[in-house]
């Protein structure tokens, strides 16, 4: 694999990031703002800054067609800013929520996004044509604990949602008019809104930091807090699943993770770099990692000579300068996304990480 | 340092690596805030199981782990009174400036001498490899502190007496 481009954009933690489709913007969320940044020759450079949120900005995406930026924060509030000639134009979505806002994604038809919150429901959220806003249908039913991530299905009906309460959930939300009838699917055949069409836990009942469907929407990997993941190949509606998948590691837990074809998982997380998951519906298993160890430029560029050795030691009070760590990312990764790809394969992805 | 040391650091540096996993998460009780949930222990699912690691009955580290916080308190090794003054002082004059270490908590938890309060903040703001070090460190060194203050006291007791027996 070719060596990683790194940006280094500030010194402060990022919660989420966002490519636009043809890759020349990228949504950063710093504390309380959104950053633009727009690539210049091969750098990233500072464009825009979207203010509007007053506490902590969790998520951000970006509409792949319409280039609408949807953030979403702490202050329980969600924001779509339309892009204008002028800049770009935030309106305040009906969110309906009484706590924080965790996670926000696009459907895949641009129609819908679904917010995530802390008050233990989704908020399925749409644009009313006659009212003239962006209004909300919540997710409720079996959801008891904050939803710390959502993944929505290739068809924009489906959405899978993971929470603390250690469950990873597919929910139905169909919204009449807004979205056309959707196919038959392994996962079920009549959706009417809020129709819970699998719930999963793993052994251990960790916390499940992240949820993806497979390209095609007929498998869904969830990553939970035990450093496990767990791949369910459900086999119709009303029926146990064709095969629940998990696979243990002695990594620290995932945090996000996205699928390279139907045969390939990549996370990241706590570890500070990419891994490889690899197999099918007999089973998974961890191939390695994604990064060559060893990058030019670190650990053994000094010579180790005795007055070195003292001169450390004077300095710092020890030998060997362990600050820092192996690997690119110097600490957690929060998000993995598709930078290139086409048909569910991923040529390069983007991550991110605290600095 | 000494044999049995070695292994119970290694265990407790392990521990505190895996507990140190921790994620921005705002309050699901009140509305608009994001407290350590360790500390107001408002939701019991994201707390989960405290672990204590001992060496003896004496020297125990007892770690709490949370969804966005991780308290982890150190009991220090008391033998016999003179250590158990030292240590008291020691520990009062830590915690009284403990804005200055970020992650000290004022009060240690019951039973514990000197706890300490690690969120998702510091993580991310720190290295977290290093906030590790810097627990292991402080375990490996206080020890040595206290028994070297200790070696102080009864050094300057014996001079105060020598004079007196009419040694010399």
């Amino acid at each position: 694999m070719a060596s990683p481009e790194v940006h280094h954009l500030f010194h402060r933690p990022i919660a989420d990031h966002s490519f636009s489709a043809d890759r020349q913007t990228l949504a950063v969320a710093k504390d309380t703002t959104v950053e633009l940044y727009g690539k210049v020759g091969n750098a990233f450079k500072l464009k825009d800054e979207l203010k509007g949120h007053d506490k902590t900005v969790t998520s951000v995406d970006i509409a792949p067609e319409s280039g609408r930026i949807v953030t979403c924060s702490q202050d329980r509030n969600a924001l779509v800013w339309e892009p204008s000639p002028t800049g770009y134009k935030p309106t305040l979505v009906l969110l309906r929520i009484a706590r924080a806002a965790t996670f926000v994604r696009w459907s895949p038809s641009e129609t819908k996004f679904a917010v995530g919150s802390g008050d233990r429901v989704i908020a399925i959220c749409y644009f009313e044509e006659e009212n003239d806003w962006w209004v909300s249908k919540h997710l409720k039913k079996p959801i008891r604990s904050t939803i710390t991530t959502v993944n929505w299905h290739p068809n924009s009906v489906l959405l899978a949602a993971g929470s603390t309460d250690a469950h990873a959930r597919v929910f139905s939300s169909f919204i009449k008019g807004i979205d056309a009838r959707p196919e038959p699917s392994v996962w079920g055949e009549r959706l009417p809104f809020n129709t819970v069409c699998g719930e999963y836990l793993n052994n251990s009942a960790g916390w499940v930091h992240s949820v993806a469907f497979s390209p095609s929407g007929n498998a869904l990997a969830f990553a939970a807090h035990d450093s496990s993941i767990t791949i369910v190949y459900p086999s119709g509606p009303e029926q146990p699943p064709q095969a629940v998948v998990s696979v243990s590691t002695q990594l620290l837990p995932f945090m996000s993770m996205i699928w390279n074809g139907e045969d390939e998982i990549i996370a990241a997380g706590y570890d500070c770099e990419a891994f490889r998951f690899q197999g099918g519906l007999s089973g998974w298993q961890l191939t390695g990692t994604l990064e060559a160890k060893g990058r030019p430029g670190l650990g053994d560029a000094r010579e180790e000579s005795a007055l070195n050795m003292f001169k450390q030691m004077d300095l710092k009070g020890k030998v060997k300068d362990d600050t820092q760590l192996k690997t690119v990312h110097q600490n957690t990764i929060t998000t993995l996304r598709v930078y290139e790809g086409r048909n569910g394969s991923v040529s390069k992805f983007s991550s991110e990480s605290h600095p | 340092m000494s044999q049995s040391l070695r292994p119970y650091l290694q265990c407790v540096r392990s521990s505190v690596t895996a507990a140190l996993c921790l994620s921005n998460f705002a309050s699901q009780t009140s509305e608009r805030h994001n407290v350590p949930e360790i500390e107001a222990q408002t939701s019991p699912e994201v707390l989960l199981t405290p672990l204590v690691i001992a060496r003896n009955e004496n020297e125990k580290v007892l770690i709490e782990p949370s969804v966005n916080s991780v308290r982890i308190s150190i009991k220090i090794k008391q033998a016999d009174e003179i250590e158990n003054i030292l240590v008291h002082k020691f520990t009062r004059f830590l915690t009284q400036r403990a804005e200055a270490f970020f992650i000290l908590r004022r009060k240690p938890v019951k039973g514990y001498d000197i706890s300490f309060l690690i969120t998702n903040f510091h993580t991310e703001e720190m290295l977290k490899h290093k906030l590790v070090d810097f627990i292991i460190q402080f375990m490996e060194e206080v020890d040595k502190e206290i028994s070297e203050m200790k070696l102080f006291v009864s050094l300057r007791g014996l001079s105060l007496q020598m004079p007196k027996i009419g040694l010399y």
